[in-house]
């Protein structure tokens, strides 16, 4: 018998007026595996993961996380306490999704006293300084605004209050992309931390074939909302079967690297303007 | 001259003008604080009785312990200003609370439902922006009679559309932060992220937004009082004054025409000033 998924995802659809931005995407993430959606601007990835994560309802289609439906909009408190505890989500933008009047003990307070209700003052006190030790912040940091910190440091923060709630899936939309390339590594190695000590899953939204490489198992490929190729994150890099795939991996800079005509002429086919 | 120098005199005039800037906030401040100390202990400075009149000083000028003399019914002048900042500020400072709570509500309100609840709200707010706020006081107080309750209610209900649909804007910018979405993924409900997160970083705009409509409720309730419609003498009030010294200016004692009418534009100058650059502010934040 397999394991039920923690995460499934069945006939998704989203249309926006009379656009479609997504069209018909499935996949299931195991538990503790994580997964990549990769594709170009505008492909729809991150509209998946906010219709993942309930900031909008999907058209047609259903999603499943731990076993329990969350197509719909919650309709109780409880329902939203309890889906916050499935899933949960890291921005890209470090700057705007912090609110710059908390610092991040407050933050974290917060979350912790929402579904943590049972927990006295020294608990949720001890849990957040076991949350600032886990994403690597000191106490400074932690009780600092979030005007005073650097990027990297509040994407920290980001990662501290998604992992709060103690949920089954994290979803890093773009969650490295505003990070210049070292901190990005800095990021990166705690994910993988992260996972390894805690078990959680990720589906990881980005653009970038090198972030995907070093953090997840499997990876599909969005292309104007469908998946157009899915596997091992391995094999879709190493060796892609659709063009668009490799256009997708042939456009990441490396030294000697140029636009080429025949990369131009793919790119620019692929959106006819 | 030299680049460098043309360089460093650009530097030394924005240092000025930031320095200027400062010394006006601080003077505006100075003033409105002045102003809010006479609203509260005004009427027990006053060193003589604001009602008694003597009509033997009627319209007589400075003498000692009466600095700036007496009004037409021989009243202290300068214990009616001073009991008169009270009501005169009274007034405003109740629209003010009144219209930016109503404002809020609704602006958050607006921004958070949004379709068809900020679709109904906007419309019902551009038929209020069509009666200008006096008419509407006039209005009331003609129904209601003469006195401060109706127009302050009014005068709030006039202004609440103003307050809401600026804050509106700067609720909907501060919906579509991340943050906020951040707190709606956590499962918190509407109401308190509206509470902890919207509105505390809402609240900048707000103080300027109550700043400004003080000033406007000021001059507003001064006009009101001026037809005879708000306060009624003998209770002493800046507008009233300036309304009852009409006969003096007329026979060369202008005295608590121009000093009423002085303190009531050195306060709504102050306060707009104030006002203006606190939304400067929050705009450049």
């Amino acid at each position: 018998m397999t394991e039920e998924p923690v995460l499934r995802v069945t006939g998704l659809r989203r249309e926006f007026g009379g656009v479609v931005a997504v069209d018909g995407v499935d996949f299931e993430i195991p538990r503790g595996g994580s997964l990549a959606i990769v594709g170009e601007s505008g492909s729809g990835k991150s509209t998946v993961a906010n219709m993942v994560v309930g900031l909008c309802a999907p058209t047609a289609g259903t999603i499943t996380a731990c076993g329990r439906d969350r197509s719909r909009p919650a309709r109780s408190a409880k329902e939203r306490r309890l889906r916050g505890r499935e899933v949960q989500i890291v921005f890209q933008d470090p700057y705007a999704s912090l609110d710059p009047r908390h610092c991040a003990e407050q933050t974290l307070d917060e979350v912790l006293r929402l579904h943590r209700a049972d927990d006295g003052k020294q608990q949720r006190q001890a849990r957040v300084a076991e949350l600032g030790d886990l994403v690597g912040l000191d106490a400074r940091q932690m009780r600092a605004r979030p005007r005073a910190l650097s990027g990297g440091q509040r994407q920290r923060i980001a990662i501290a209050r998604a992992l709060a709630a103690e949920p089954e899936v994290i979803i890093l939309d773009e969650s490295v992309a505003a990070l210049d390339v070292l901190v990005q590594a800095q990021v990166l190695n705690l994910l993988a931390d992260i996972r390894e000590r805690t078990g959680v899953s990720y589906l990881l939204i980005s653009h970038d074939l090198g972030v995907v490489r070093q953090i997840t198992d499997e990876t599909v490929v969005m292309r104007r909302g469908r998946i157009i190729e899915r596997g091992p994150t391995a094999d879709v890099l190493a060796h892609p079967r659709q063009p668009y795939t490799q256009v997708l991996r042939d456009s990441v800079p490396h030294a000697g690297w140029k636009p080429t005509r025949a990369l131009r002429a793919l790119t620019e086919g692929a959106q006819p303007s | 001259m030299t680049i460098a120098a043309s360089v460093l005199d650009g530097v030394r005039t924005r240092r000025r003008r930031v320095a200027g800037n400062t010394v006006v906030v601080w003077v505006c401040a100075a003033i409105v604080g002045l102003a809010l100390l006479l609203a509260v202990f005004g009427p027990a400075l006053a060193p003589h009785d604001p009602d008694a009149a003597d009509l033997t000083y009627a319209n007589v000028g400075p003498v000692a312990g009466h600095p700036l003399g007496f009004d037409s019914q021989g009243r202290d002048l300068l214990s009616r200003l001073l009991a008169g900042a009270r009501t005169s500020m009274a007034g405003p400072a109740l629209v003010v609370v009144l219209a930016m709570a109503g404002g809020t509500v609704l602006a958050v309100v607006s921004a958070w439902a949004g379709r068809w609840i900020d679709a109904t709200l906007s419309a019902v707010m551009d038929v209020l922006f069509a009666f200008p706020a006096v008419l509407l006081a006039v209005l009331a107080a003609a129904v209601f009679g003469p006195g401060l309750t109706a127009p302050t209610l009014v005068l709030a209900l006039a202004y609440t559309p103003y307050v809401a649909r600026v804050l509106r804007g700067a609720a909907l910018r501060e919906r579509a932060q991340p943050y906020i979405a951040a707190c709606e993924v956590q499962g918190l409900s509407a109401f308190t992220i509206c509470l902890r997160h919207l509105v505390p970083n809402i609240a900048p705009m707000m103080a300027a937004q109550g700043t400004l409509l003080f000033g406007y409720a000021m001059v507003d309730f001064a006009a009101i009082s001026f037809m005879g419609l708000g306060v009624q003498p003998p209770t002493s009030d800046w507008g009233v004054m300036v309304s009852t010294g009409q006969p003096g200016v007329l026979q060369g004692y202008p005295a608590e025409s121009l000093t009423a009418g002085l303190c009531i534009v050195v306060v709504v100058v102050a306060v707009n000033l104030l006002g203006e650059r606190l939304s400067q502010r929050s705009e450049g934040r």
